[in-house]
């Protein structure tokens, strides 16, 4: 397990919104401590039981939130970002999908600065389904029922096929240790390198599926990463076969520019560091109960 | 979203970018008269989205005011068919006129991302009028990059840097290290994803102006920019994919014959690849987003279906937050609505899945049902086979 479980204590900053609203209650009831909810103008007001503030800097001391989940529409998502970060909280999920790339790009050099004076935070998204510790705590929109407690770690760029993995895992009797969507925009908080460094430490991780997808060379520094640093079986699939050059494939990041960031590229790349690449997601769970000889 | 070279001319010279005079139109008659008042030499540069226009014959310099009528009549309403449009070509519908300038030296200056870094980097090269990739390709040190954080802004040091590395001197170095920050300043202020100066001309008076310029920009951002926002095109962009953006839905028409319809863009790319494997060709990309309703479940369909390539569909869905039930309900009314002669193999998974696949087998149409992804795909390329 890393990063998120019993001990997370939950604020959602646009816990109001529509969006946020159901998935802070689709959270609370799989069991995850949602503690506050952040709304500007909305402070001291109480929203289904959850007590609402107007700053995420009164809701951490009044709370003690060590987490938070972003739901806030993307023209305002970079700066609760900031927020949370500057009033402390430790991991910040971001699920807004359609922040300017800009924006992001101030979010990093922002959380550079606080990582510069020893404060540490980590940034999950944007544009992501959240993370999950199956059993312990589910920060996002991910459908909780479908995970199970265990030892493969999952990381991935993209939503729904992170659910198709987790399915067959459980399907295959193989619980997850932690899930994460590190999500699909070009400038994101928590990499994939970022990800197997805490794997590769958590002794409740046995294995990792990687999930990528084309665009951008992530997949690639990851596989430099495994080369050198990771001693456990990894799993992996790349998106994108099939996908034309200069075309946005659905997520903001999710594009061959100039010849680079093709799938193939990124299966060479990730093979050559003895990661096991299926050709088809149908295979991601059964490949993973092979590598682990069950 | 791009724009057109004279768009973003004039995007870039609110910036102080240096371009070259010159006007837009879609009329041959008042082509003669710019260049007229442009002082009778001047360049007729088609104004389609594609690079690669000078090969395919639009772009061409006048010597005269009626040469350029003549160029310009020849231009407008031309399909012109470049290395980028592909067979199809382009319809010119606009010209831009230009004065026709001495020409010293041509060299390469662009922003990207550096998607790696998180931040904006300037590329240069001495290579101008090539792609940028190739030079990368034939000699990837012929390139100068610096990386620029636009919180502080760029630094004189860097623009020299460049400008050193470009081999520019005397007055040229003078007006290419003030090109440069007006450049990136542009770049970052009008939330732009790219912007390429392909060539970036030296004139043999020693002025560095864009004469070429290419600026492609951040959907995510135009709502902070509805000038630019006002560019758009839609007659450069596909009609089905003009007509997907109106419901939200995320649509890339490709050349296959299998229709594809998937919640989640990762598992819609996925679900092409699938196709591919098993043998077959997926005819577009299209991601129904995360919480669709029947209405836009329905024109998913009916957008799919107007491909006249499409010989089967495949609708691939993992009901996370999205209800089977409301995807079921979208296909069986879009099918009723559109009296369907293709087969549709359906694979659901997710939230009320039993409900969703009990309205598909009671609906009483031809849908085949599929359990898992690999067997959805070997179902569908079955079926258009």
């Amino acid at each position: 397990m890393i990063w998120v479980g019993k001990q997370t204590r939950l604020l959602v900053q646009g816990l109001t919104g529509r969006e946020g609203s159901f998935h802070a209650l689709a959270s609370r009831d799989y069991g995850t401590a949602v503690v506050a909810g952040v709304t500007p103008g909305k402070g001291g007001t109480v929203h289904e039981g959850i007590p609402v503030f107007d700053t995420v800097a009164d809701a951490v001391r009044e709370t003690s939130a060590n987490a938070s989940m972003v739901f806030v529409p993307p023209p305002f998502a970079a700066d609760a970002v900031v927020e949370a970060a500057d009033a402390g909280v430790p991991l910040i999920a971001c699920i807004t999908e359609g922040i300017p790339t800009n924006d992001m790009v101030r979010v990093k050099a922002a959380l550079a600065r606080r990582a510069a004076e020893g404060v540490a935070v980590r940034l999950i998204g944007p544009n992501c389904p959240g993370i999950i510790t199956p059993g312990e705590c589910k920060i996002g929109i991910m459908p909780g029922r479908i995970h199970k407690p265990g030892t493969v770690g999952v990381i991935s760029r993209s939503g729904t096929l992170t659910y198709e993995a987790v399915d067959q895992l459980t399907r295959l009797g193989l619980g997850q240790s932690t899930v994460i969507g590190i999500g699909g925009d070009p400038v994101n908080g928590t990499s994939f390198i970022d990800c197997l460094a805490a794997f590769s430490g958590d002794d409740g991780t046995e294995a990792v599926i990687l999930i990528g997808e084309i665009g951008g060379s992530a997949e690639e520094e990851a596989a430099c990463f495994i080369a050198g640093n990771f001693g456990k079986p990894v799993v992996a699939f790349i998106a994108g076969q099939t996908a034309p050059p200069g075309r946005r494939m659905g997520h903001a990041g999710a594009i061959i520019a100039g010849g680079r960031g093709t799938a193939a590229d990124k299966v060479k790349a990730l093979e050559a560091a003895g990661v096991a690449v299926v050709r088809s997601p149908a295979d991601l769970g059964s490949r993973m109960k092979e590598r682990l000889g069950r | 979203m791009k724009v057109h070279e004279y768009q973003a001319k004039s995007l870039l010279a609110r910036y102080g970018v240096p371009v070259p005079r010159g006007e837009v139109t879609d009329n041959p008659e008042e082509a003669r008269q710019i260049s007229k008042r442009l002082g009778g030499r001047a360049v007729v540069k088609a104004q389609i989205h594609a690079g690669g226009r000078g090969k395919g014959g639009g772009v061409k310099v006048a010597r005269t005011p009626d040469e350029a009528y003549e160029f310009a009549k020849k231009i407008l309403g031309m399909t012109l068919i470049t290395a980028q449009t592909g067979a199809e070509g382009r319809v010119v519908q606009k010209v831009l006129v230009e004065e026709a300038l001495d020409i010293d030296r041509e060299l390469y200056l662009g922003i990207t991302l550096d998607r790696g870094r998180g931040l904006p980097s300037m590329m240069a090269s001495k290579f101008g009028g090539m792609e940028i990739e190739e030079v990368a390709a034939k000699d990837a040190s012929a390139i100068v990059r610096e990386t620029i954080d636009p919180a502080l802004g760029m630094f004189p040091f860097q623009a020299r840097k460049l400008a050193f590395a470009l081999g520019l001197s005397g007055e040229s170095f003078k007006k290419g290290i003030a090109f440069m920050p007006a450049l990136f300043r542009a770049y970052t202020e009008m939330d732009a994803s790219l912007a390429e100066i392909n060539p970036l001309l030296v004139t043999k008076a020693g002025d560095v102006l864009a004469l070429d310029a290419k600026m492609t920009f951040d959907d995510n951002a135009l709502f902070r920019h509805s000038d630019i926002k006002a560019m758009r095109d839609l007659t450069e962009e596909d009609p089905l994919e003009v007509e997907a953006s109106k419901f939200g839905l995320n649509y890339i028409k490709l050349d296959g014959s299998v229709g594809c319809m998937v919640n989640g863009a990762g598992l819609a790319m996925a679900t092409m690849d699938l196709v591919k494997l098993a043998g077959g060709e997926p005819a577009n990309f299209l991601d129904v987003g995360g919480g669709a309703n029947e209405e836009q479940v329905k024109n998913a369909f009916r957008i799919i279906l107007s491909d006249k390539n499409v010989r089967g569909v495949l609708i691939n869905i993992f009901g996370g937050i999205m209800r089977c039930d409301i995807i079921a309900n979208g296909v069986v009314a879009a099918v009723r609505e559109m009296g369907l002669s293709l087969p549709v193999v359906v694979r659901l998974e997710g939230t009320n899945v039993d409900l969703g696949k009990q309205i598909l087998r009671e609906s009483g149409l031809k849908i085949t049902p599929a359990d898992g992804l690999a067997d959805a795909a070997r179902k569908v390329v079955e079926a258009v086979r």
